[in-house]
């Protein structure tokens, strides 16, 4: 309660605006979407038998359904809320997010969706260890998916807590602990079922928004998105559609878009989707389908950005929330008052659920699939205790990332992100190429490269200015780049083809061509 | 023959996904050292409201989905007939 009046104060005192009060609308598609998603989780629940139907939806997804899942899996609060923010604040920096969220799902496309399909099972650890031995190999990939899954939780739930404060005065920890609940619901009871069509109806739900949003905006600037770029020029200068400072240092800008290109090929949520498909065809159509979805929707975020600086102004967003994150809600209320804000809250706040349920479906895959059934008990599991402790390790993660998510209370939600996607480009990504593609590679060579790829990712992190500078306000940081994949992914693939070459792996060189054919035609 | 149908096709497979992954990363790359080391271009002015920046950047996403759809189009018409065909000789022999 006193929270609340003190964030509307605060609010009160920049802006005039609702947010920070409790929000009629805005509690009603709340709790509208928790009930239908629910509703869809009580259903998938019963055809939620089998690790086949809950870890890959009974692979019967259509390529239009996965298009549009794999979307909602990726398009995350971050992008909606965070490049809205950054646009918004400072004009074309925030679209070096846009773009370079896009340009990994092509890369995607052409190098992984479909070998992996033919190649796997339920993550992506199959692929890497289909020629491989088992133990090693399950053993890193889980640490790299674990991580990625971390930081990308850690992101989510920030986002979560911070929304849900601003836009219905709930406690910071309630939110986060709702978040956690509503979350391990979708996935405990209704697998891959019921996350795959939770992020079906949150892809839907983003996209109308956002769409609704865009075009209430371009219809005050007669429908032409480049008068809506003159309009934020004339009023805060030309310097708003150029590079500023943002981007101060070049090798940041170069090294963020490596993290961001190669960062989606080894994102384990976004890999796991591709199971569900029936066949490696429908996976290719699903990348397409999702390529242009998203695309589209990075398209509008220049228009929300620069619509959001020009209709509700950087202080005035920078007032709400230091971070710029509510500038889509602060925009959707000068466009559409009280009931669009309540609407475009509840999307964003849907957009949460839905990826950390995702998240937490991929790592519990790891922890059950990857560590307990291949490495603890050498494949010997029946479903019945394989779904057990796929469960299991669902509550805990679900317990770990409402922890983590109060923990972290207060960090900015993109930059978070974009850290996950460095891990997951230097853990995950070399590994997955060179096994499929390379006869050479070693088992001794792939677990280095995940390890060392992982390892340097996290340590530089931790010396670089973001933790180090930003957080720990030391005056300067050993390693100079704000993001590490610039060193950390060249670096795990030499690691990878150099510790292959040294070392020998008959058995693997032997399964290549078995696995190179299944990899284009398929399992039968 | 079936087993030269399979190479040829991995091949080409291989080489097609090369080259577009290839041309991604120019096109991507080519747009983030601009922006990292010639600011005035991307900050000049084409008309008002729309600089040379945001411009490549909208053509940069255009780009992405040029790219997919010469994959998917490729894919569909030559590599899975060409698969089939495989698949057949298979169940054949």
């Amino acid at each position: 309660m006193i929270a609340m009046l003190q964030g509307a104060a605060a609010a009160q005192r920049e802006v005039a605006t609702r947010l920070g009060e409790p929000n009629a609308v805005a509690m009603a598609f709340f709790f509208a979407f928790i009930a239908i998603t629910l509703g869809i989780t009580y259903w998938a629940a019963r055809r939620t038998r089998t690790t086949e139907e809950f870890y890959a939806a009974g692979r019967t997804v259509t390529p239009g359904q996965n298009g549009l899942a794999l979307a909602g899996d990726y398009m995350s609060a971050a992008s909606f809320l965070g490049i809205a923010g950054l646009v918004s604040t400072t004009g074309f920096d925030g679209l070096i997010y846009s773009t370079g969220w896009l340009v990994g799902w092509p890369v995607v496309l052409f190098l992984i969706a479909e070998p992996l399909r033919n190649l796997g099972k339920y993550t992506f650890a199959d692929v890497v260890a289909a020629r491989l031995r088992q133990t090693p190999v399950r053993l890193a990939a889980a640490v790299g998916t674990l991580a990625t899954v971390a930081f990308y939780l850690i992101a989510q739930m920030v986002g979560a807590g911070g929304l849900i404060r601003l836009m219905f005065g709930l406690s910071y920890e309630t939110a986060v602990v709702i978040v956690g609940a509503a979350m391990m619901a979708y996935v405990l009871f209704g697998g891959m079922i019921a996350t795959t069509w939770v992020q079906i109806v949150k892809a839907l739900l983003l996209l109308g928004g956002a769409a609704l949003l865009a075009i209430l905006v371009l219809a005050r600037f007669g429908m032409n998105p480049v008068a809506l770029f003159a309009a934020a020029a004339e009023r805060y200068g030309d310097a708003v559609l150029a590079p500023g400072r943002l981007v101060a240092a070049p090798l940041d800008a170069v090294s963020l878009g490596m993290a961001l290109m190669f960062g989606t090929a080894g994102l384990p949520h976004i890999l796991m989707r591709f199971y569900t498909v029936p066949d490696a065809r429908a996976a290719r159509t699903s990348v397409f389908y999702a390529t242009g979805l998203i695309g589209f929707f990075y398209l509008m975020t220049f228009v929300l950005g620069f619509g959001a600086m020009v209709l509700v102004g950087p202080e005035a967003i920078r007032g709400v929330d230091p971070g710029g994150n509510m500038a889509a809600p602060l925009l959707a209320e000068v466009l559409g008052g009280t009931p669009f804000l309540g609407f475009i809250a509840a999307v964003a706040f849907a957009t949460i659920l839905a990826v950390v349920a995702g998240l937490t479906l991929s790592g519990a895959a790891a922890l059950s699939h990857d560590l307990w059934v291949n490495v603890v008990r050498h494949g010997e599991a029946d479903s019945r205790e394989q779904l057990r402790v796929a469960r299991v390790a669902t509550i805990a993660l679900g317990v770990v990332a409402v922890v983590l998510g109060i923990l972290f209370k207060g960090q900015n939600v993109a930059y978070m992100v974009s850290l996950a996607f460095a891990i997951a480009a230097s853990g995950n990504f070399p590994a997955l190429v060179l096994s499929i593609f390379w006869r050479r590679c070693t088992t001794e060579g792939i677990v280095a490269s995940m390890v060392i790829g992982t390892a340097t990712t996290l340590l530089l992190i931790w010396l670089s200015p973001t933790i180090q500078v930003d957080i720990l306000k030391h005056a300067d940081a050993w390693f100079p780049l704000k993001n590490p994949a610039l060193v950390t992914i060249p670096l795990s693939f030499a690691v990878g083809i150099l510790v292959s070459l040294a070392t020998r792996d008959d058995v693997a060189y032997e399964k290549f061509a078995a696995a190179e054919r299944r990899m284009h035609v398929g399992a039968d | 023959m079936s087993e030269h149908r399979f190479r040829s096709l991995a091949e080409t497979r291989w080489r097609i996904a090369m080259a577009l992954t290839a041309t991604m990363i120019a096109i991507y790359f080519g747009f983030i050292l601009l922006i990292a080391y010639d600011k005035p271009l991307m900050g000049r002015l084409l008309t008002r409201g729309l600089s040379v920046g945001v411009l490549l950047g909208a053509l940069v996403i255009v780009a992405s989905w040029v790219l997919t759809w010469v994959y998917v189009r490729w894919a569909n018409t030559h590599y899975d007939a060409g698969m089939d065909e495989v698949r057949r000789g298979e169940g054949a022999r």
